[in-house]
This record gives structure tokens, sequence and C-alpha cells, in this order.
């Protein structure tokens, strides 16, 4: 072995630990039976503000976030800062959508976004067209919490397949057993552990480097030395716009995750939400400070870890900020806390991805008769599927290849924006508008992710977010969020299109909501008819 | 359970959700805060700043809640 075997024991026995939670949560807060899509992928529609809390900060505050926002940091100065603002938005952004949204599935029994779509605007294309966006950006996110765990493990020396292959079996074997409640409690631990860790690391490592001024000044000698004039501890005039589209383009695109609404589906009431959006952003104050980890690794020298390519994995740094920094057991609990921190937001992904095949594609074209009982064996089966897919895709493909994916994710989901979120306030748009809108979206999305280059590891294409906006014959340096100005593109066109369908009186679907709907709460009569029809 | 005159709408407009706007905005306007000086405890205004941004997020948010509710 190496230096790392007290790293590694701890390590290990805290998975394990987590692990063993994951299989007795199937008995918290006991269902009578956990065979429908209400109990095993959404917890029983009843968590409470502290479960909600621990779950859906547990759900996007990811591993992946915890590596790859410092290695931003790292690399590029303050743009990577944007985590931030981003997380700062949102909040008070859904304080409302989220509310009606709760309410409105609720009083229907919706699972996913797409279930609301359907219902709303009376088109099982539409709803498609959400479900399947849905899936495709959120399967490269469940393989980049592989990446997390696997930097990591990379840091402790381990290299090879077969941890992270028997990391999530175990992982998929808990999900299918106990759903969206395997999560919701291992959530607590994860969370514990972050806290902790990130937390000494903002008062211990500091301490250590001479103190916070002499960090930001490390950081500051760094930028101003390296070549690219991009970077530095502050913006620079090309990119602000892009700092600012792409943090308030993120909060718009994080609640449209169908994992995101996974979370929200399943509390209790629409206080909790609410409630909720004010007490989130304790998490935002943590992805402030692990941001800043970044500038640490600058003052402290760190090198990452090279990877088998012989390029230097920059997401290696933080774990081996860790290692320099703090006596070996910490350490270890701070790769438990990474590591952990990979399979909660993962088992709510895949459950979210399993509800969406179950409710949207399963349901409306395969079997229309569906009992719940089929409906939730399903999502389980599902959930595997996806679980397999997303190893196969860290195995078969290069990393780099789910990094891409989930860049591209990012810019597709913002699409279905119109038909979710501004559904849930008019029903002005023509289904057909929005399909138009959607496409247009998406194509103008791509051509532009496809046109940006990444100097840093020499890629032609899809090598970032920041599309130049010379690009579009504007002569200016900046750069702007690809996926801000497609959802421009997507916008324009769905209004336009829906004038079009409109004057050619093609046929308006169904709207199967009512206002009352979206603002009925638990105790509602219309609520608690849900409560029973889900429990038999 | 907000209290509600009989066969009023139920509805989830107020004055107060105006409120919601300022944590929105504020963290967007990056000419208030792109600069090194002056710095806090070591932390540039670049940084310090948009930390303290979270905590009129909360305080929104907070107040909305209740005063809605």
């Amino acid at each position: 072995m190496n230096g790392h075997t007290t790293e590694l024991v701890i390590f290990t026995l805290l998975f394990l630990v987590v692990s063993g939670m994951g299989f007795v949560a199937a008995r918290w807060r006991r269902p009578k039976d956990i065979e429908s899509l209400h109990e095993w992928g959404l917890g029983g529609r009843n968590f409470g503000s502290w479960i909600t809390w621990f779950l859906v900060g547990g759900d996007l505050y990811t591993a992946y976030t915890f590596v790859a926002v410092p290695a931003l940091v790292f690399g590029a100065g303050a743009l990577g800062f944007y985590a931030l603002p981003y997380t700062v938005v949102v909040y008070p952004l859904v304080f409302l959508v989220l509310a009606r949204m709760w309410s409105v599935s609720h009083v229907h029994g919706f699972v996913t976004p797409a279930d609301f779509v359907r219902a709303r605007f009376g088109s099982p294309t539409l709803a498609l067209v959400i479900a399947l966006t849905g899936l495709v950006a959120t399967m490269p996110y469940i393989a980049l919490q592989l990446v997390g765990i696997e930097a990591v493990l990379k840091a402790m020396g381990i290299t090879g397949h077969l941890p992270i292959i028997i990391a999530f079996a175990i992982l998929a074997a808990y999900t299918y057993q106990s759903g969206l409640r395997a999560p919701a409690l291992i959530a607590f631990v994860k969370d514990t552990l972050i806290y902790i860790v990130i937390l000494a690391a903002v008062i211990y490592i500091p301490a250590k480097l001479g103190g916070w001024g002499s960090i930001f000044d490390a950081a500051k000698a760094k930028f101003d030395a390296s070549p690219n004039p991009a970077d530095g501890i502050t913006l620079t005039a090309a990119n602000q716009l892009q700092y600012i589209t792409l943090a308030f383009g993120s909060a718009l695109a994080l609640f449209l995750y169908p994992h995101s609404l996974t979370g929200v589906l399943a509390s209790k009431n629409r206080g909790v939400i609410k409630r909720n959006m004010a007490a989130l952003p304790a998490y935002s104050f943590l992805l402030g400070l692990i941001a800043l980890l970044g500038f640490m690794a600058i003052a402290a020298g760190t090198k990452p870890v090279i990877g088998a390519t012989g390029k230097p994995d920059t997401n290696t740094i933080i774990p081996r900020l860790f290692d320099q920094m703090f006596p070996d057991w910490f350490t270890g609990i701070a790769y438990a806390a990474v590591g952990i921190g990979a399979l909660v937001p993962a088992a709510i992904m895949s459950i979210a991805a399993a509800n969406l095949f179950t409710r949207n594609i399963y349901r409306e074209y395969l079997n229309k008769q569906a009992t719940d009982a089929q409906e939730a064996k399903v999502s389980k089966l599902v959930s595997l599927v996806v679980k397999v897919g997303a190893v196969l895709c860290i195995l078969l493909l290069d990393p780099q290849f789910s990094i891409d994916l989930q860049l591209i994710g990012g810019v597709i989901i913002l699409q279905t924006l119109p038909a979710v979120a501004l559904g849930l306030y008019t029903r002005w748009f023509h289904r057909g508008g929005l399909i138009a809108g959607w496409a247009a979206g998406l194509a103008a999305g791509m051509w532009m992710l496809y046109l940006i280059p990444n100097p840093a590891n020499g890629k032609a294409h899809f090598g970032g977010s920041a599309f130049a906006l010379k690009n579009l014959g504007l002569d200016t340096p900046m750069t702007i969020y690809a996926g801000f100005l497609a959802l421009a593109v997507n916008l324009v066109v769905s209004v336009l299109a829906t004038l079009a369908f409109r004057a050619a009186k093609v046929a308006e679907g169904e709207d199967a909501t009512s206002r009352d709907d979206y603002f009925a709460d638990e105790g509602d009569p219309r609520v608690k008819e849900l409560d029973l029809s889900a429990a038999h | 359970m907000t209290t509600r005159e009989p066969g009023q709408p139920r509805s989830d407009r107020s004055p107060w959700n105006w409120l919601l706007v300022l944590p929105i905005a504020l963290p967007l306007m990056t000419f208030l805060f792109n600069a090194d000086e002056p710095r806090l405890l070591g932390f540039p205004l670049f940084y310090w700043l948009q930390i303290a941004f979270i905590a009129v997020g909360v305080a929104c948010t907070t107040i909305v809640y209740r005063m809605t509710r």
C-alpha cells in the first residue's frame, strides 16, 4: 500500500455506514405500501422542513460541484465564483414558482415536470419533448458524480475502475429498495460531514497560509503573471457579461432539472418550500467558501495529480490540497464527505430520470392502464438501468465527454423554461409554438457551443459555455453564456409561432388544470383526495 | 393555511413580492463589487460583498414568507 492507509480506512468505514443507512431507509417513516411512485419516487410526499432542507441541499450541491467549482477558481479566478451569485439569485427567483408547481402537482398527482406540461397544454408530444430533454440533461450529470468520487480515489493513489463499480452497485441496490427515502436519510450524514470539513478548512488552512490577505495576494500574483487576459481575482471587461448571464442562466435552469423538482414535490406543504427558499442559502455560503479553496490551493502551491493521459487532472486539486494540509485522519473524513456527497445526488437523479421514463414514456406509450404497483416496478428497474448507463459512460468514454454533455445539458434544460415555468403563470402559449421554440433554442444552443473552443486543452468545439459575441459580427471582446442567448431565441420563436398557429387556427390542447389548483395547500380537500388515492 | 374571506379567489399576489427583486438584481450588478479594494479581513470587495448578498437574500425571502403566509 502507499501512505494513504489511514485515509482509505476512514473513507471505507464511513462509506459502509452510509450504505447500511441506505438499506435501512426503506423502513424509515414506514409507508403501508411502498409500491407506488408517490412512495418510492417521492418518499410519501410528506417531508417536513428539515428533511427537505437536507434533501434538496444534498441534491443541488453535488460532489462534482465541490470538486469542479474550486478547480475553476484555481484555473480562472473570479469567473469561477459565479457559483455564488447563481445560488443567491435562484431562491428568490423560484420562491413563488415552486409553490405553484407544488400545488398543481399535488392536486393532479403529477410526479414529473412533463406530467404538468401534458395536463396544462393537452399535448403528449410536448410532454415527451420535455421528458426526453430532462433525461438527456440528467444522465451525464449522474456520470459526473462518478468523476467526483474518482477524483478522491485518485488523490488516494487508487486507480482502476473496480472501486467505482462497487460503489455504484451498492448505491443502485439501496436506491432500488428504498427509493427517495435512501438519499433523504443519507443526506443528513453527507451534509453534516461537508459542513464540518469546509468550516474546518476555511479556519485551519488560512491560518497555516498566513491569513486570507496573503491567499488572495498569492492568487493575484499568479494571475498577473499568466498570459491569459481573462483570468484574475476580479472580472475583466471581456467576461463581466459572461459572469452575469452564466449566474442568471444557471439560476433559471436549476429547478428545471427533474431531480431538483423531485425534492420539492416530496415536501408536505407550500410552507415547507417557502421556508426552505429562505434557509437553503446556508449552502450557498458553504459553496462560496468551497470556491475559495481554489485560491488556497494556489497559495499552498498544490499540484494536481497527473492523469493517465499525461495531462494534469485539475479535478484532483481540492483532494490534493486536503491531503497536503490536514492530518491523515481528517483527510479521510474530507474524502468521505466528497464520496458520500456523490451518492445523494446520484440517487435522486436516477430516481427522477426513472420517474420521467415511467410516467411520460412507459405509461403514455407502452402501457396506458399501468397500475401504481406497475409504475413503481418499472421505475425501480429503470433506476438500475440509468446507473449502469452512467458507469458505462465513465468506463467506455473519456470523462471529458461527460463534462461536455453536462455543459450541453445545462443549455438544453433551459429550453424547457417556457413550457414548464412560464406555463405555471400563463396558458397563452400554443403547444405547437412551444415545440417550435424548444427546437429553435436547442439548435441555436448547439450551434453556439459547437463554436466555442478551449485553448487550455486544445479542443476546437464544445470547449465551454462562453460564447464570443464577435461570432455574431459584433466588434467586442465580450462573451455571453450560450444558454442565455439560446433561451432568448427560444422565447422569440415561441411567441411568433404561437401567433402563427393561432392565426392558422390550429387546435389548442385542452387545459386540465384550473386557476385554483395553483394555490391549493395541505388540508385542502382536493389535495387530501390525492393522498387517499396514493395510499391504496 | 392562509385565512381568506369565503368566496374570494385564492392568489399568491402581494406587494411584498416585489422585495424578491432585490436579491435577484443585486448579485447581478457586477459594477457594484468588481474591485479589489476596500478589503475586509483580507477579502477583496468582490468576494466579501457577494458573500454579504447571501444575507440580503435570506432577509428578503424570510420577510416575504412571513408577510404573505
